[in-house]
Order: C-alpha cells, then sequence, then structure tokens
C-alpha cells in the first residue's frame, strides 16, 4: 500500500497523510484494546496476585507465594477432575470432530439428497443453550419417564442408567457432541467451499474417485480449519461447567463438586469462600490449556514445514 | 438445482478471482446409502427437540404417565404457557426480556468494536499493529474460567455485580470477532475504493461507516450472531454475578426452577413449567438463524477459516 512506501521514502517524518491514517487507525482500535485491557488483562493480572495470598479466619490475607499452586498440585480433587476432562478431551474430541469433518465432506460432495436441510438441522443444536440442552437430555436419560428408558425397556433391554456414576461422563460427551458438532461442521464446511476448483480439476484428470480427493485433496486444504476447531474443543472440554453443574440436580451422587476443574473451581470460591485458592486453581487450568493448544499448534506448525520440504 | 443455490449462497462474492465457484459437474451423482446415513444421523440431532416440542404439550402427569416420544391424549400446551407467565408473578417474561436486552447490546457492542478493529487491521498498516494483533490472536485461547473469578471480584470491588452492566461488559471483547472481521474486510473491501473515497475528500471514519461497514455487511452478521449466541446461551458469568431473580437471563433462570423441581416434593407441577420454558426460550435463536442463514453462511464462507 501507499503507506509503506511513504515511509520508507521519509523514514524519519512519516507524511501528513501517513500519519492522520495512522491516527485513524489507533482510534479504531482503541475501543476494543480498552475494553479488551480491563476485561482480559486485569482480571488475568489480578488473578495471578489473590492466588499468592491466603486468608485465615484469624490474621486476615497474607503473602504466601506459590503455597496454593503446591497445595493444587497434591490436591486429588484437582487431579481427578483434570483427568476426567482429559479422558473428556480424549476421547469425546476426536468423535465430534470426526463426526463433523464427515458431515461437511458429505454435504460437500452434494450426493446426498435435501443436504441443505440437512446442515441446517444439524447445525441447529448449536443454537440451544448450554443449560437447556442439559435440562433437555437430563428428563431424556430419566429412568422413569425418559424415552430411551421407555424404549430400552420396549425392546427388552430392561432399564438402562445413564446418570450413574460409571456412565455419567459418557452421558455428558453425549451433550456435548450434540450440542458442538453442528458449529463445528460449518466451519469446516465452510473451508470446504473454499478450495479453489483447479485442485478438483487436478484430481480428476488424474482419475481420483470421492474418497481419495477427500483424503488427499479436502482434508489437507482445509487443515487450518480442523486445527482451529480442535483449538476451540481443547478450550471447550477443560471448561466444562454447564453440564456438571445442571445434572448435578438429577444425579447428586455421580458428580462431586470437584468433577471438573472448572466446577471445582467455582464450589471453592462461592461455596467454601476459598477465593485465593480458587483463584490458583484457575489459573493453573488456563496454563494446562494454553500449553496444550500452544502444542496443537505447534504439532501443526511443524508437520507444515516437513511437507513444504518434502514436496520442495 | 438447490446445490447450484447453495454454492452460490456460500462462496458469495469471488473477490479478486482467487476463488472461483465449482463448476457443476453432471457425473456426481446422488448416492442413497449416503442419503440415509446422512438422515439417520439428523435425526439424533432431531430427537431432542422433537421430545421437547412434545413436552411442552403434556401436562405433568401426562409426562410420567405417557410415551415420551408421542402426544398425551389430551393437549395442554396453553395451559402450560398461561402456567409459565404467570408462575412468580410472570417472572419468566422478565427473564426473556432480560435475555434479549443482555444478547443484544453486548452483540451489537461486540460486533462494532471487532469491526472498527478488524477494519483497521486489514486496512492500515501503522506501528505495532501486527504485535497488536498478535495479541488478539492470543486471546482466544484464554479460557473464561480463568477470567470470570477476578473479573468478579473487581466488579464488587466497583459495586457493579447484580447489575446488567457485569453481563453486558465482560461480553464485549471478542477476539476471534476481530479475526473474523480482518479477514473479512481484506476480502471484501477493495483498497482502490478507500483510495478513491480519500480523493473525494472523505475522512477516514466517514471512509469507514459509509464504505467498509456496507461491505462487510455479511461478515458483521456472522460476528453479531456468534456474539448474540455467546451471550444468550452463557450460564457461567450470570450465575456467578447476579443475584437478584428479576435480573436473572433465561439460563439462570431456568435452571433455578429445575433446581426448584427436582428438589421439591410439593413442587411436581413445575417439570411442565420448566419444560414450557424452555420450548419458549429457544425460539427466538432458531428463528433467527434460520432467517438470517444465508448472510451468516456467506460470511463464513467468505473469510472465517483461513489459517
Amino acid at each position: 500500500m501507499s503507506t509503506t512506501q511513504t515511509r520508507a521514502g521519509a523514514t524519519r517524518r512519516p507524511s501528513t497523510a501517513t500519519r492522520r491514517q495512522h491516527r485513524a487507525a489507533y482510534l479504531f482500535v482503541l475501543p476494543f484494546f480498552v475494553v479488551f485491557v480491563a476485561m482480559l488483562v486485569v482480571p488475568l493480572v489480578y488473578s495471578g496476585y489473590l492466588s499468592l495470598f491466603e486468608r485465615r479466619l484469624i490474621g486476615g490475607e497474607s503473602f504466601v507465594g506459590l503455597a496454593n499452586y503446591l497445595r493444587a498440585f497434591g490436591d486429588p480433587n484437582f487431579w481427578g477432575g483434570l483427568g476426567r476432562v482429559a479422558t473428556f478431551l480424549v476421547v469425546q474430541v476426536p468423535i465430534m470432530l470426526g463426526l463433523a469433518l464427515f458431515f461437511a465432506l458429505a454435504l460437500d460432495s452434494g450426493r446426498a439428497r435435501g443436504s441443505r436441510s440437512a446442515r441446517l438441522l444439524i447445525f441447529m443444536p448449536y443454537a440451544v443453550p448450554a443449560v437447556i440442552a442439559t435440562l433437555m437430555w437430563g428428563y431424556l436419560y430419566g429412568p422413569d419417564f425418559g424415552p430411551l428408558a421407555q424404549i430400552a425397556r420396549a425392546v427388552g433391554f430392561g432399564t438402562p442408567d445413564f446418570l450413574s456414576p460409571q456412565s455419567i461422563l459418557g452421558s455428558m460427551m453425549n451433550i456435548v457432541t450434540w450440542e458442538f458438532v453442528g458449529y463445528n461442521m460449518i466451519i469446516m464446511y465452510a473451508a470446504l467451499r473454499a478450495i479453489p476448483a483447479e485442485l478438483y480439476e487436478a484430481a480428476e484428470i488424474d482419475g481420483a474417485g470421492q474418497f481419495r480427493t477427500a483424503w488427499s485433496i479436502k482434508i489437507p486444504a482445509i487443515r487450518p480449519a480442523i486445527i482451529l476447531t480442535v483449538i476451540f474443543s481443547v478450550i471447550g472440554s477443560f471448561q466444562l461447567f454447564n453440564e456438571p453443574s445442571l445434572l448435578n440436580a438429577v444425579a447428586p451422587d455421580a458428580i462431586s463438586n470437584s468433577f471438573t476443574p472448572n466446577y471445582y473451581a467455582y464450589n471453592l470460591a462461592f461455596i467454601n469462600q476459598e477465593l485465593n485458592y480458587a483463584s490458583a486453581i484457575a489459573f493453573l487450568l488456563g496454563l494446562v490449556i494454553a500449553v496444550v493448544s500452544y502444542v496443537v499448534q505447534l504439532g501443526e506448525q511443524r508437520r507444515e514445514r516437513r511437507e513444504r520440504k518434502g514436496t520442495a | 438445482m438447490t446445490s447450484l443455490e447453495t454454492r452460490a449462497i456460500v462462496t458469495g462474492r469471488t473477490p479478486r478471482g482467487r476463488r472461483r465457484p465449482r463448476p457443476y459437474t453432471p457425473q456426481r451423482r446422488r448416492s442413497w446409502l449416503l442419503t440415509i446415513v446422512l438422515w439417520a444421523c439428523v435425526a439424533y440431532f432431531l430427537l431432542p427437540l422433537w421430545w421437547l416440542t412434545v413436552a411442552s404439550t403434556k401436562d405433568t402427569s401426562a409426562l410420567f404417565s405417557s410415551f415420551g416420544l408421542w402426544f398425551a391424549p389430551e393437549f395442554s400446551f396453553f395451559d402450560n404457557l398461561a402456567d409459565l407467565f404467570t408462575t412468580r408473578g410472570g417472572l419468566f417474561s422478565r427473564w426473556m426480556l432480560n435475555t434479549v436486552l443482555y444478547a443484544g447490546v453486548s452483540a451489537i457492542g461486540a460486533t462494532l468494536l471487532a469491526a472498527m478493529a478488524g477494519y483497521a487491521f486489514a486496512k492500515y498498516r501503522f506501528p505495532g499493529s501486527s504485535a497488536l494483533f498478535s495479541i488478539t490472536l492470543g486471546a482466544i485461547m484464554i479460557p473464561l474460567t480463568a477470567l470470570a473469578l477476578p473479573t468478579y471480584l473487581l466488579f464488587s470491588r466497583a459495586g457493579l455485580t447484580d447489575t446488567p452492566w457485569s453481563i453486558i461488559i465482560p461480553s464485549l471483547v471478542s477476539p476471534f470477532g476481530v479475526y473474523l472481521m480482518r479477514v473479512y474486510a481484506a476480502d471484501a473491501i477493495p483498497d482502490s475504493l478507500i483510495e478513491a473515497a480519500r480523493m473525494d475528500g472523505a475522512g477516514e471514519f466517514r471512509i469507514f461507516w459509509q464504505v467498509g461497514l456496507r461491505l462487510m455487511g455479511p461478515g458483521l452478521v456472522t460476528v453479531f450472531l456468534f456474539s448474540l449466541v455467546g451471550t444468550w446461551n452463557n450460564y457461567f458469568l450470570p450465575l456467578i454475578m447476579l443475584n437478584s431473580s428479576e435480573l436473572y437471563p433465561i439460563t439462570v433462570g431456568l435452571a433455578q426452577l429445575q433446581a426448584a423441581a427436582s428438589a421439591g416434593g410439593g413442587s411436581q407441577a413445575v417439570f411442565s413449567t420448566v419444560i414450557t420454558g424452555s420450548f419458549v426460550s429457544i425460539l427466538p435463536l432458531v428463528i433467527a438463524f434460520l432467517f438470517l442463514q444465508r448472510y451468516w453462511q456467506s460470511g463464513l464462507g467468505t473469510g472465517g477459516v483461513k489459517g
């Protein structure tokens, strides 16, 4: 653009026009960054600060350094919750994203009838609040008048208990899958639509079939979109809160107050009044999410580089 | 026919000829197997919503005595509706209004902030822009969890908890929205148009308002809808911020009704109210998505997903 040229030409003093544009640009980003700093940066710093203190009944607040973090490292409740969300991540996310990818490819191939309506209907659950989705599935899972149990009984399978301690995590995975397959599908589908037509022509000339085209052209071409959905899912899984907190009402025995780290932090802060320890848990959880998301991206970048080298 | 139409809608404009719409290839035949598998899966996604629709027409005793996926002999939808809007002095309508207010105001604000910032990142080269943009991208990864608690404490010091502001202000930040708007603006607004407007003597702000915003239409709808859903569906933030039930959004209100229903031995009638309330409360968003689909889908299709 012309601005860069002007800057290169007169390094010492940008022209008035350029300066005016810079000023305009800063004014455009300013409102966002004011709220950004106030609502993201300040709370984050404050949370880090709080996590270094401890409040005692006698003596008030005192600086304890990393004691809260040390306590978290030795806290089986924290590890238990982290283990559950890790299981969730390893089991539910591949299923959800695999389904989303399958739907996106199926819709993109144009080989199914009514694919336009199908796309909208699969996406619809995303518009349903997690609270209502959880309430709904809570009723559907119900052993008495839940239709799933009714059907199972009618077929002669007995009454399945979706809300037992053994099956509650799986039941939760089903709820989250139901809610978010469509959202991820739309992201992948939009990316598929943006693949340039030339790539397909080349593949057609080489005689590639549907599956071959999907595997060798479509999936690699939308990898950035897939990575985006992976990162969003990592963040989402670690933050699980709505589902455990609401299912707790219908399955109190199956869900402990530390079922997920987020739910644990909430209970620590608002039930136990342990704000400082809760801050430490929330901060640690944020750190875990950042690290895992970063590793996902790093793996992707490395892979991309390797492949670029391979083709060069 | 439909596939051609869809393609036109989703691919939308083809900026700078980089993305050509795919030519329709006649050898692309329909597959019955794929159709059946796909629609069987659609059934899974619809089943809970079908159940909710059916259940909202039953009174509590029919809820327990009839088959869940089909209607009961008596049709109690309107009785349920009447109950819903009179329970606790009509608190439900208050919750709906609150939700519309919180979600509407936050989504408009978030979209505007994201559009301005995204436009600036796409169309100006200014010192620090790449650093600021990287920070924004990094913020997409910050979990709400780490923020909700300290935000609550800060707000409570400022006396802002238990006010609508405690929901609206935190919902104004949408780093992903900025990212989407940047990608979208880069594609949809030609530099030459901005230059031409400058030649005509238009100020930068006027160019943004009259040229930029208009061309960013579908992108704006996308960001608006996703922020709207974000705030509409939020449960955690209002749960910790609000104490007075007149200020609750629908999510917290219904969750509280449900908790009362499952806990209370005598208050069983509330089950049908909770179910009807859930049904009524999901209608606005579902309708919004149906009506605005061509805009948000083209918004995502054009810009949303480049790496």
